[in-house]
């Protein structure tokens, strides 16, 4: 059967040159960049590299790149790292501190915000506009005297919607308080500088940009004093202690050598117009559909689209089966939907949220792979309307 | 079966349903697996008398990944699917509710009702499947002469399932497959270690899936809890059936019929709970004989081999799971209800359970006892 994979905001194939790349530093360059000796010196060096590639990435100095082992790694080191640092060195978490934070975060960053609360910090999660973006007055007003850390992600995972993450920078260098963003729908989509948007800490994910699972990296601007969450060597300037994975970092360094040389191509502009494409069929051959943050600027990969009276679980699982694989909402420990925090923070009904599904590209994919979707979503969402108690009581209500 | 079907197969990640899928699978089906997901077991974690960890015997993150594991040994797609509100909406509340008005609910019932052949079913539908397979022990066939599908016990008599089943409608049961009619529990866990399943010693599971270690009294306190519902006071007094008060009970959902122990009253020969009355709160109490009736209502009857009950019909009744069938007329008493008349006295007839008509292995219907 032929298969498509539509679904890149989950998880992005290795590319061919990526996985070259690392394959020498498995069996063939396999020191520990520790060591002194030669083989130790090889690896050191291609950690090294890699390291100058993430920065040139960002926007950044190397020094100012911390490898850690995925998204949800760099979230928790910038929220609890700082958090958990007062001003003046203290040892734990401490009651009063207060933190920005917004209601459609990644898991990550939320339940990072849900620990500092029962650990007695405060936070506030600014809401977003029915196109799923934050408002940064609503930043400003959110301030006090001693909030912390504002932590707002820069696109979001399910409907690509990016974040005026720029005028938030500002709100907070005004302030004085720490900025971080979650950038990692953003790495290899959309061209990042962390000088121009002002944050202090940023975080992205390997696995999304083409490089493996397993392997991530962390902005830190130079002077943030950061406290790590493992403990042990002196790896990473003694922010982040163990090994280091250094077939995932030399990934993830040509990895971003590579989403450089997409962006100078123009190669972006031709997935916004697969994307555009894509979304402007559906809409125009299957009635009650619309798609969620279409009036805001978003990453050019992801459409998040809501057909009525249908549960996107079911229809999930009929396209999977028919070789299409897309996504919805955010999967729990046992592999079910939850309705999406996101969907319903933007004020989508429940059953507009769970009858939403999310499309997203990489760039493997060709113009054949779209016309493969359009040929099954619209005849599967009208099979599936056909045996939808709901959406035939809507029909026979209208 | 002789021609290949796309079947969905409703997984609880115990051996019988798993041994389903693997043997449709090796009848050459497209077999999908699809498990709801319909109650958080982390949910109540930690509230008095409820387990710390999540334990509970299903829908277990334990359950989900051994349903997973299955088909991913015998190579078939696997779904889990979220339920969890009309879960909670169509058989969690009832049974709370049940209970709390003096009523003892059987879940399984609903649960099969709304949620295994009323939304599974749908999705199996929507999802390009011909029917779902269930690991029940029953048996659904065509009754050419009847023009009818019917419900008939199982091979099995010990594990016959068809009491939690009356529920189904013609539409459902036509969509309906339970390929472990003709078998034994010993044969289907022979047939599970011959597909190479590693759950094939698994034990089975007894209990009520969403109340774990079986004990109802501490999940309302732990629901009602997590729901800031204050359980209501349905305490009240302890009478015998001819109204002498003889003590006082603290709430009338700690009984059921036909219970003994607990009633915190000595007396000379042992009382028995007769009747729970929800409006007044009162527990009637009495002797032994007392439990026993002649007669019973049913209502929100469904009927199976029949199209309607025009004049009384015998049958055989039973009046819960792992009840001896009793003969019994049965009669219309209204327009969603039927009168049932044993011919021998039933000991605890149960209002919230279900009286269930058989003829021989032929399930005829049933309906609710009122």
């Amino acid at each position: 059967m032929r298969r498509v994979y539509l679904d890149n905001n989950a998880t992005t194939p290795v590319l061919p040159a990526v996985l070259e790349a690392m394959q020498a530093y498995f069996a063939e360059h396999f020191g520990n960049a520790s060591s002194i000796h030669h083989h130790g010196q090889e690896t050191r060096a291609a950690v090294e590299r890699a390291r100058q590639s993430v920065a040139a990435l960002l926007g950044c100095r190397a020094s100012e790149v911390v490898f850690t082992s995925g998204g949800t790694e760099g979230d928790n080191l910038a929220i609890f790292g700082l958090v958990r640092s007062g001003p003046v060195q203290r040892g734990t978490a401490r009651a009063g501190d207060h933190v920005i934070s917004s209601t459609i975060e990644h898991h990550a960053v939320l339940s990072s915000c849900k620990q500092l609360e029962s650990s007695g910090c405060e936070v506030t999660y600014v809401p977003v506009d029915g196109q799923g973006r934050v408002d940064p007055d609503d930043v400003r007003r959110a301030l006090r005297p001693n909030t912390r850390l504002i932590t707002i992600m820069m696109a979001n995972n399910e409907t690509g919607v990016l974040q005026p993450v720029e005028e938030i920078g500002k709100v907070a260098a005004q302030a004085d308080v720490y900025f971080h963003t979650d950038a990692v729908q953003v790495a290899g989509k959309v061209p990042i500088d962390v000088k121009r948007l002002g944050c202090d800490l940023l975080s992205i994910s390997g696995h999304k940009m083409n490089a493996p699972q397993g392997v991530g990296a962390l902005y830190v601007r130079k002077g943030t004093i950061l406290r790590p969450m493992l403990y042990g060597g002196s790896h990473e300037r003694s922010r982040r202690a163990g090994t280091e994975n250094v077939p995932g970092i030399v990934a993830l360094g040509r990895a971003a050598e590579l989403a450089r040389e997409v962006f100078a191509h123009g190669d972006l502009e031709r997935m916004a117009g697969l994307r555009d494409r894509m979304e402007q069929t559906i809409l125009d051959e299957v009635d009650a559909t619309g798609v969620n943050g279409a009036g805001s600027l978003r990453v050019p990969n992801t459409s998040s689209i809501y057909f009525d009276g249908i549960e996107g679980e079911a229809l999930v699982i009929a396209l999977d089966l028919k070789g299409l694989a897309v996504s919805t909402g955010a999967a729990c420990s046992s592999g079910a939907i939850e309705p999406s925090h996101v969907l319903t923070a933007m004020g989508l009904s429940p059953e507009r949220a769970r009858g939403s599904l999310r499309f997203s590209l990489g760039k493997q994919n060709t113009a054949e792979d779209v016309e493969f979707a359009l040929a099954l979503v619209p005849s599967t969402v009208a099979r599936l309307r056909e045996l939808s108690p709901i959406y035939n009581k809507q029909a026979v209500s209208r | 079966m002789t021609t290949s079907r796309t079947i969905a197969v409703a997984m609880s990640g115990g051996v019988d349903s798993s041994t389903v899928a693997a043997m449709l699978r090796a009848e050459g089906h497209n077999v999908v697996g699809l498990t709801m997901q319909l109650w958080n077991q982390r949910r109540l974690a930690g509230h008095e008398g409820m387990p710390e960890s999540a334990q509970g015997r299903c829908c277990s993150l334990d359950d989900v990944y051994d349903a997973r594991r299955v088909a991913e040994t015998i190579g078939i797609p696997y779904y889990v699917i979220n339920h969890e509100d009309r879960f909670e909406r169509d058989v969690v509340r009832p049974f709370v509710e049940q209970y709390l008005s003096g009523r003892t609910p059987i879940p399984c019932s609903l649960c099969n009702n709304h949620l295994k052949f009323d939304q599974l079913l749908i999705v199996a539908q929507q999802i390009g499947a011909d029917a779902l397979a269930t690991g029940h022990y029953a048996r659904v066939e065509f009754d050419e002469q009847l023009g009818r599908w019917l419900l008939k016990r199982p091979a099995d008599r010990s594990k016959d399932q068809t009491y939690f089943l009356f529920g189904l409608t013609q539409d459902q049961l036509s969509r309906t497959l339970f390929p472990l009619g003709e078998m034994t529990k010993p044969e289907v866990r022979q047939r599970a270690r011959r597909h190479g399943l590693a759950l094939a010693e698994k034990p089975d599971s007894q209990e009520i899936c969403f109340v774990p270690g079986g004990d109802y009294k501490n999940f309302l306190d732990a629901y009602l809890a997590e729901q800031g519902e204050a359980l209501p006071d349905t305490a009240g007094e302890l009478v015998t059936s001819r109204g002498e008060v003889v003590g006082e009970h603290a709430g009338i959902h700690n009984f059921t019929v036909g219970q003994r122990k607990g009633l915190g009253i000595a007396t000379g020969s042992p009382l028995y709970v007769i009747q729970i009355k929800g409006d007044t709160g009162q527990v009637v109490v009495g002797k032994q004989d007392e439990l026993y009736s002649r007669t019973l209502r049913t209502h929100r009857v469904n009927l199976i081999a029949l199209e309607n009950l025009t004049e009384p019909m015998r049958v055989a009744v039973r009046i819960r799971h792992r009840h001896q069938a009793a003969s019994a007329l049965i009669e219309r008493a209204g327009d969603d209800e039927i009168l049932v008349s044993f011919d021998e006295p039933q000991r605890a007839i149960t209002p919230g359970q279900a009286a269930v008509f058989y003829d021989g292995d032929v399930v005829i219907g049933g309906g609710w006892i009122a």
